[in-house]
């Protein structure tokens, strides 16, 4: 998988797509964007065992903006967590794959999180409490740009980098929009390197469609020693599907008759270029 | 087990703390949000090192931070003033530990009216109350620092999710002997009475000792229960006495609303429908004031106590 980030990045896209498909409604736009993200985390940066997810070795990826649920199963379907048939069970009654992610339910699941703003902070006590221990791994967060509304994350930031937490790398997906409209609409126009900069962090830009460009970024982010890490991710909401990103409400969606064939057919044009490389979930 | 008797309530939760993590090094964490001083627990930097973590002024971080910690094999005690844990953090304390399924010890310091001088943005007559709708969280109230030591370490050995609700200075009165076994129970007859209960937790239960007393005078003979632990309450203790009183009067530093009062109203109503009066605080926000001033003015003292009691039996 390391060797085709991008292959990688398309395997889950598809699965994402066939995951929310399935049930017609969900969280398409955030989960589409940070697709690639996933792929450089669990295609090649995250050290795991699909097979012992509580294995004590392994590094730690929390998804902060928890609404992007369905993404992360797919990586981790896509990873050998547990069988891809698994994700045709989202959201159904009594299911233990829950829209948003729940540790308790969910195999490979570091930390549940859908109250925005927590996951980060819940990252910094991971990254705390693993370089008290002299442990080596390292601790992966991804936020959302409107979930950096929530004033708790900037606490966070505050923590991380006085305590010089270079175990941890915070990444956000800056896909510009939040459920209700524009970030810098509600917000205000943000420019999140310099604000993560200003907090301490070593924080660059890098094209967060890009896998390989991020697993780069990360590559070098375990190069920095003196600054806990932040990588924005220049991100598309709804990346991938035009259908989707076009739309104003792409936050969550419910497919219409427009939608479905749409996805339908972005999901047929991601299986195919998975056949070519001889991948198939049927 | 440490030595707190004759200690403020906030130098008993240093010290216990501080002897936890002695028992448990590399496992028990001590946060604060800027409070230390406060709590007495600056001096555990020295002693704890890295596990000691004051984080500045932001409890929802802190809060979320206990999770994480308890992710790598930790557990926190973190404090802060009540109302800044359960009033301000209430979503994190829900969603980072308890429907995560994460273990930590919250400790709310300044209960009620011991805010004193802080007054009516400090003054949480509230925080039992909304800690206590979270499934399976454990809610204490501690009247004295051996009770507080007992509380601190079951929260310790149990897991879970527990809050301490918890003066910060010295208790009137040390209710209990050093050494004392509150094994598995969560509540206990203080006063043995025929005529009438009083259910109490932390500085309330001075006070109800106080007003047995004074019932004593009337000729009325006023059983005392101190029911420190507010969830899950210990409902055989208090059944038991009910059953043979058929009166209760509820005493608390809180709102009447979802406190202890609510909590044996419930149980009673489904179990043993009895005549009850809620002593506590009823729709009034804090204010400055000393705390005898205050309780005064809430209605929270012993003569209060007895006068509500006699009023119970000549009606019921």
């Amino acid at each position: 998988m390391a060797g085709d980030l991008g292959l990688f990045a398309t395997q889950i896209r598809y699965l994402t797509l066939r995951e929310l498909a399935n049930i017609g409604y969900g969280h398409f736009g955030g989960s589409l964007s940070i697709v690639e993200a996933l792929a450089a985390l669990y295609g090649g940066e995250l050290t795991f065992d699909p097979k012992n997810p509580d294995w004590p070795g392994r590094d730690y990826f929390v998804l902060s903006k928890g609404h992007a649920g369905p993404a992360l199963y797919a990586a981790l379907a896509a990873s050998g967590f547990f069988g891809v048939e698994r994700l045709w069970t989202l959201n159904a009654n009594g299911t233990r794959l829950p829209s948003h992610p729940d540790r308790q339910k969910v195999e490979g699941v570091e930390m549940t999180t859908g109250s925005m703003g927590q996951g980060i902070s819940v990252a910094a006590g991971i990254a705390y409490g693993l370089r008290a221990q002299g442990r080596p791994n390292r601790v992966y967060t991804l936020v959302g740009d409107g979930e950096l509304n929530e004033g708790q994350c900037w606490e966070a930031a505050q923590f991380i980098a006085a305590r010089k937490l270079t175990n941890l790398v915070v990444l956000v997906d800056h896909n510009k929009r939040q459920l209700d409209g524009w970030a810098s609409e509600i917000g205000g126009e943000s420019d999140f390197v310099a604000k993560f900069a200003a907090f301490g962090f070593a924080a660059r830009s890098v094209d967060g469609q890009d896998a390989a460009a991020i697993g780069q970024a990360l590559a070098d982010a375990r190069l920095e020693t003196g600054k806990p890490v932040c990588i924005v991710l220049d991100t598309t909401k709804g990346a991938g599907v035009s259908y989707v990103s076009d739309a104003l409400d792409n936050h969550h969606m419910r497919l219409n008759d427009a939608g479905r064939s749409a996805v339908d057919a972005a999901i047929e044009q991601l299986g195919a270029a998975l056949a070519r490389e001889g991948i198939s979930y049927e | 087990m440490s030595d707190v008797v004759g200690l403020e309530m906030r130098q008993a939760y240093a010290k216990v703390v501080g002897d936890l993590y002695a028992e448990h090094p590399g496992e028990v964490y001590a946060l604060e949000a800027d409070l230390s001083s406060s709590m007495s627990t600056s001096g555990l930097a020295e002693v704890m090192g890295a596990s000691y973590v004051n984080v500045g002024i932001m409890e929802a971080h802190m809060v979320s931070l206990a999770a994480g910690l308890n992710l790598t094999g930790g557990f926190a005690f973190a404090h802060s003033f009540g109302q800044f844990l359960a009033r301000r953090a209430m979503d994190q304390i829900f969603v980072s530990l308890a429907y995560a399924g994460l273990s930590g010890c919250l400790v709310g310091s300044d209960a009620g009216v011991t805010a004193e001088h802080n007054g009516g943005t400090h003054m949480t007559f509230e925080d039992m109350g909304i800690v206590r709708v979270i499934p399976k969280v454990t809610v204490y109230e501690v009247s004295d620092p051996v009770q507080f030591e007992f509380a601190l370490r079951d929260a310790y050995a149990r897991k879970g999710l527990t809050y301490i609700r918890t003066i910060r200075k010295a208790p009137k009165l040390e209710v209990y002997p050093p050494g004392v076994d509150f094994g598995s129970a969560g509540a206990r007859v203080l006063r043995d009475g025929s005529d009438v209960t009083l259910v109490a937790s932390g500085i309330e239960v001075v006070e109800a000792l106080e007003a047995a007393n004074l019932l004593a005078e009337s000729g009325i003979q006023a059983e005392v229960i101190d029911s420190y632990r507010i969830k899950p309450l210990d409902a055989d203790v208090i059944l038991g006495s009910v059953r043979k009183t058929g009166a209760v009067v509820t005493c608390e530093n809180h709102n009447v609303i979802n406190g202890l009062g609510s909590a044996v109203a419930e149980v009673l109503a489904e179990q043993a429908p009895t005549p009850q009066y809620r002593i506590g605080v009823r729709e009034q926000f804090g204010q400055v004031g000393t705390t005898d001033y205050l309780m005064q003015h809430y209605g929270l003292t012993a003569p209060v106590i007895a006068e509500k009691a006699k009023e119970l039996l000549a009606r019921s």
